[in-house]
């Protein structure tokens, strides 16, 4: 069994031997094993985090029965969004027509669950068989005076990539519908999604600054929140694949402006606070800034020594979703001793890739879309000893005798902030040194 | 309160289907096609189909599913799948190197009109499959049936690819096994060695998705039926089908294909329905159930009288697959239970008739539906209009089992919350004892937790 896809050769990367720039954003090579997943994947990750809102799926049962609450994005309130809603389209539906089903779907769920927006997302067979989701949306928001708004997600228009940008489209039909009046010093957090509580710790940092936080989209997210989201003064965007699309329409129609953030590991947290301190020009928020960091520092720094001294020398291999995180991940490792061998992701961008070139050591290997026998392939010739991914990398790692991580839906303690950084050190630590490991070696 | 919105009053619905119990047929295509020796499942269809699916069959097993995509795109919807097809089958063979290839279609692939046979025949024809190895197919409309009904046509298309005739025949007995845990396939294979009949079992994933860890990634597993035992069922003496939504239609083509006749039982869960299973295998194999078999059976029996006042009238709810739901109604009326509401997604008359005609007389007021709509919200609300003692079904239960605080047995697919399922078999007398410990430890625990202070019991 040959280990690479010919046609994949330009989306590796080896850094300090290729020279290539790298090829991504490209649609698998059909008859791949694929870790990726399609649009309407991308769409309904993004927005199921809304609490408040409806969420329908109009389609074959799949869709809905493998999205149900698949994510841990918590709510401080209501879980409808933790419901499964669908169609159940049948064959007589795929012949005759599914809007009726729909129309009728929809009206039942209205009356039932008084929400606040219903979303209705489109999967691949809708546009196909021609129903006119727009149109049915239109009707009922009509008859029940409700935003009904339709998430034009057919999976094969692209890559879970391109459903992040549906979504954003669907989220700016609701920005500025609001008219909430916020202070001067406010923000939006956009693109992070409240997986264990993550966003709260956020939420904590911030106020502490004393800064109002205006929406939170979508993690613990509420759709008036979504209305007046334009009010705030900045969008602070944590996970470039995700939102940006939304912070830039934003800026646009409404001249909010935006700022990248990541808030996994200490250095990024960090800055996360400092920029948006330096945004406001307010010496106030950059010593509030100060003086949480510096008491947060104080609190990990002695603890994450521990966990660095027994690490050092450990090397991993991180393949995740969006290529931003894998470059936090990369500073976060360095901080406790361990070097990232492999870095890889599904959506990354060339400039991406490129940052992240420039931040690793020599000999790393970069991958976009990547399979599980490359990896397989990587992780050997690379001696990885632990491994950070999703849900399908995990049982591979394990059969490989890896440590692992689970950096994506199924993390079920916060690895962002200050906070998380000590819950991801211990998991490392507590997966890297397992007991396990040795029986296969 | 994750449910709090469901009250005791039946909403009539028409079109809505809320939290529900079945996912759609490819699924169970990729999970049939994994119980064939080196085999790559592949979804022709969209790419998140085939993640989707990799991605349940991953949390379930907690094992990697290796299984390929044709990675629809916005052309193959309007010209066709069958370049994607055709480039897939080649690049398959070359990095994968499998012994066989098998297709599943998605509604995509369906609605757009794709003739998945015709463009496979082309491939043959062009030379993309290398000698010694097959591409075979099932059609898996995702807007008909279930994940139940593509386990069943993934089975049948086995049947059609490769059962074939000799002029010899052969002493063996066709399995054609329904949808069951790798435990319980390789349960099934331990009781007929006991008795040493000859079989071939087929689909079996076990020693595929409950792998040892060794250090290594086998990316095809040891387990799983070869391709000359499939080819060799032609030959074999009888069939039998175990649980008729998976077996039945495959059973069905292999008698007139190659004219060997068939039974179909129900899977061996419980009592009774191992009792049947063992007389059908038993005759068909011209072997004698061994003693060792017949002490199990009595050890089973022992352990129900030893704590039968337990059980007695014990309300319980189950949801999941017909196959599985059916014998498994028959235990619990068997220990004196009462299986009050049963709901599966999956449609199909006989799961009706199965169970009107186990629930009648004995426990009148069950509530069973099956198909559109039979979904878990139906099952809660019948709950909250009479409580139950027990949950029985897969982990999508935990939520109801929280809310209601009823004591909950994980049992079928999805299981996505613990492990255990595919280590530990349900099948046969042993299963079944394994069954009754659990139903007994989650009715006592509560008990032991819950009751006064004064009435915790030391010796239950």
């Amino acid at each position: 069994m040959s280990s690479f896809l010919i046609e994949r050769k330009r989306q590796i990367f080896r850094s300090g031997a290729d020279q290539h720039e790298m090829l991504c954003s490209r649609p698998s090579v059909a008859g791949s094993v694929s870790q990726r997943a399609c649009v309407f994947c991308g769409s309904r990750v993004v927005l199921y985090p809304i609490a408040d809102a409806l969420h329908l799926i109009h389609g074959p049962i799949g869709c809905a029965a493998y999205t149900w609450d698949i994510r841990g994005a918590l709510s401080s309130g209501p879980e409808i969004h933790r419901l499964s809603f669908s169609t159940d389209l049948r064959e007589k539906d795929i012949v005759f027509g599914g809007e009726s089903k729909l129309y009728l779907s929809l009206v039942e769920l209205i009356v039932r669950y008084q929400p606040k927006a219903a979303f209705v997302y489109s999967t691949c067979i809708v546009g196909v068989i021609g129903d006119d989701l727009e149109a049915v949306c239109k009707r009922v928001s009509k008859e029940k005076g409700l935003s009904v708004i339709p998430v034009q997600a057919p999976g094969f228009q692209g890559t879970k990539k391109d459903g992040y940008k549906v979504a954003c489209e669907a989220l700016a039909t609701l920005v500025g519908t609001g008219d909430r009046e916020v202070p001067e010093i406010s923000i939006n957090i956009l693109g992070d999604f409240n997986i264990a509580g993550e966003l709260w710790l956020l939420l904590d940092y911030y106020k502490r600054m004393g800064i109002y936080v205006n929406a939170t989209i979508t993690g613990d997210g509420r759709v008036d929140d979504v209305r007046s989201a334009h009010k705030a003064s900045l969008n602070v965007v944590q996970c470039s694949g995700s939102m940006m699309y939304l912070a830039k329409i934003m800026k646009e129609e409404y001249g909010v402006p935006f700022m990248k953030v990541s808030y996994f590991g200490l250095e990024d947290m960090s800055d996360a606070l400092y920029e948006v301190a330096k945004f406001f020009k307010s010496a106030a928020l950059m010593s509030k800034a100060k003086e949480i960091v510096r008491e947060e520092f104080g609190r990990l720094m002695p603890v994450l020594k521990e966990y660095r001294e027994k690490l050092e020398g450990k090397k991993a291999a991180v393949y995740v979703g969006g290529s931003f995180k894998a470059i936090s991940l990369i500073k976060a490792l360095r901080l406790i001793g361990v070097q990232t061998v492999v870095v890889g992701s599904q959506t990354g961008t060339t400039e991406d890739y490129e940052l992240i070139q420039n931040l690793c050591d020599e000999g790393t290997i970069i991958v976009d879309d990547s399979n599980p026998i490359e990896l397989s392939a990587f992780v050997k010739e690379t001696g990885a000893d632990i491994f950070i991914g999703g849900v399908k990398e995990r049982p591979i790692a394990y059969k490989l005798g890896l440590g692992f991580c689970d950096h994506n839906h199924e993390r079920k303690e916060a690895l962002a902030g200050y906070e998380g950084m000590i819950n991801f050190a211990k998991e490392i630590y507590a997966t890297a040194m397992s007991p396990v490991w040795q029986f296969t070696r | 309160m994750l449910l709090r919105h469901t009250s005791d009053t039946i909403i009539e619905r028409e079109a809505l289907t809320v939290n529900p119990a079945k996912t759609c047929q490819p699924i169970g295509a990729m999970y049939a096609a994994l119980g064939i020796h080196g085999c790559l499942p592949h979804s022709h269809g969209s790419q998140g189909c085939c993640s989707y699916h990799r991605s349940a069959l991953t949390r379930h097993y907690k094992e990697p599913v290796m299984a390929a995509t044709s990675s629809f795109t916005e052309g193959s919807s309007v010209f066709g799948g069958q370049a994607n097809l055709l480039q897939a089958v080649e690049t398959i063979f070359t990095v994968y190197n499998p012994d066989v290839i098998a297709v599943h279609t998605t509604c995509l692939s369906e609605t757009i009109g794709d003739d998945v046979n015709q463009i496979l025949q082309k491939a043959r024809d062009e030379n993309y499959v290398p000698a010694g190895k097959y591409v075979i197919h099932c059609n898996t409309p995702s807007y008909v049936g279930s994940h139940v009904t593509g386990y069943a046509n993934m089975v049948t298309s086995m049947v059609k690819y490769f059962s074939a005739k000799s002029a010899t025949k052969k002493d063996q007995v066709n399995l054609i096994c329904g949808w069951v845990e790798p435990s319980d396939m390789r349960e099934i294979k331990r009781i007929a060695a006991t008795m040493g009949a000859k079989i071939v079992l087929f689909p079996d994933t076990s020693d595929v998705l409950d792998t040892p860890m060794t250090g290594k990634h086998e990316f095809y597993p040891k387990g799983g039926v070869t391709i000359p035992e499939l080819i060799s069922t032609g030959d074999s003496k009888y069939t039998i089908g175990l649980g008729s939504f998976c077996s039945e239609e495959a059973a069905t083509l292999l008698e007139n294909k190659c004219k060997v006749k068939f039974s179909i039982q129900d899977l061996p869960i419980g009592l009774k329905a191992t009792d049947r299973f063992l007389v059908a295998l038993s005759r068909a194999a011209g072997v004698k159930v061994p003693d060792s078999i017949t002490e199990e059976r009595g050890r089973l029996i022992d352990m129900i009288a030893d704590m039968h006042k337990y059980l007695y009238g014990k309300r319980v709810a189950l949801w999941g697959d017909p196959d599985t739901l059916v014998p498994l109604t028959e235990f619990l009326l068997t220990m004196d239970m009462k299986p009050v509401y049963i709901v599966s997604g999956t449609p199909g008359k006989k799961f009706e008739e199965s169970m009107k005609s186990l629930l009648t007389e004995k426990v009148p007021e069950a509530k069973y539906k099956n198909g559109e709509r039979a979904d878990m919200f139906l099952l809660h609300q019948w709950i909250k209009q009479e409580p139950v003692d027990l949950l029985i079904g897969n982990t999508y239960g935990k939520y109801i089992a929280r809310d209601e605080n009823i004591p909950f047995i994980r049992m079928g697919f999805p299981i996505l919350d613990r492990v255990g399922h595919s280590y530990f078999p349900a099948v046969g007398y042993t299963g079944a004892m394994r069954l009754l410990t659990s139903i007994l430890n989650a009715i006592l625990d509560k008990e032991d937790r819950e009751c006064r202070e004064e009435k915790v019991e030391l010796t239950m």
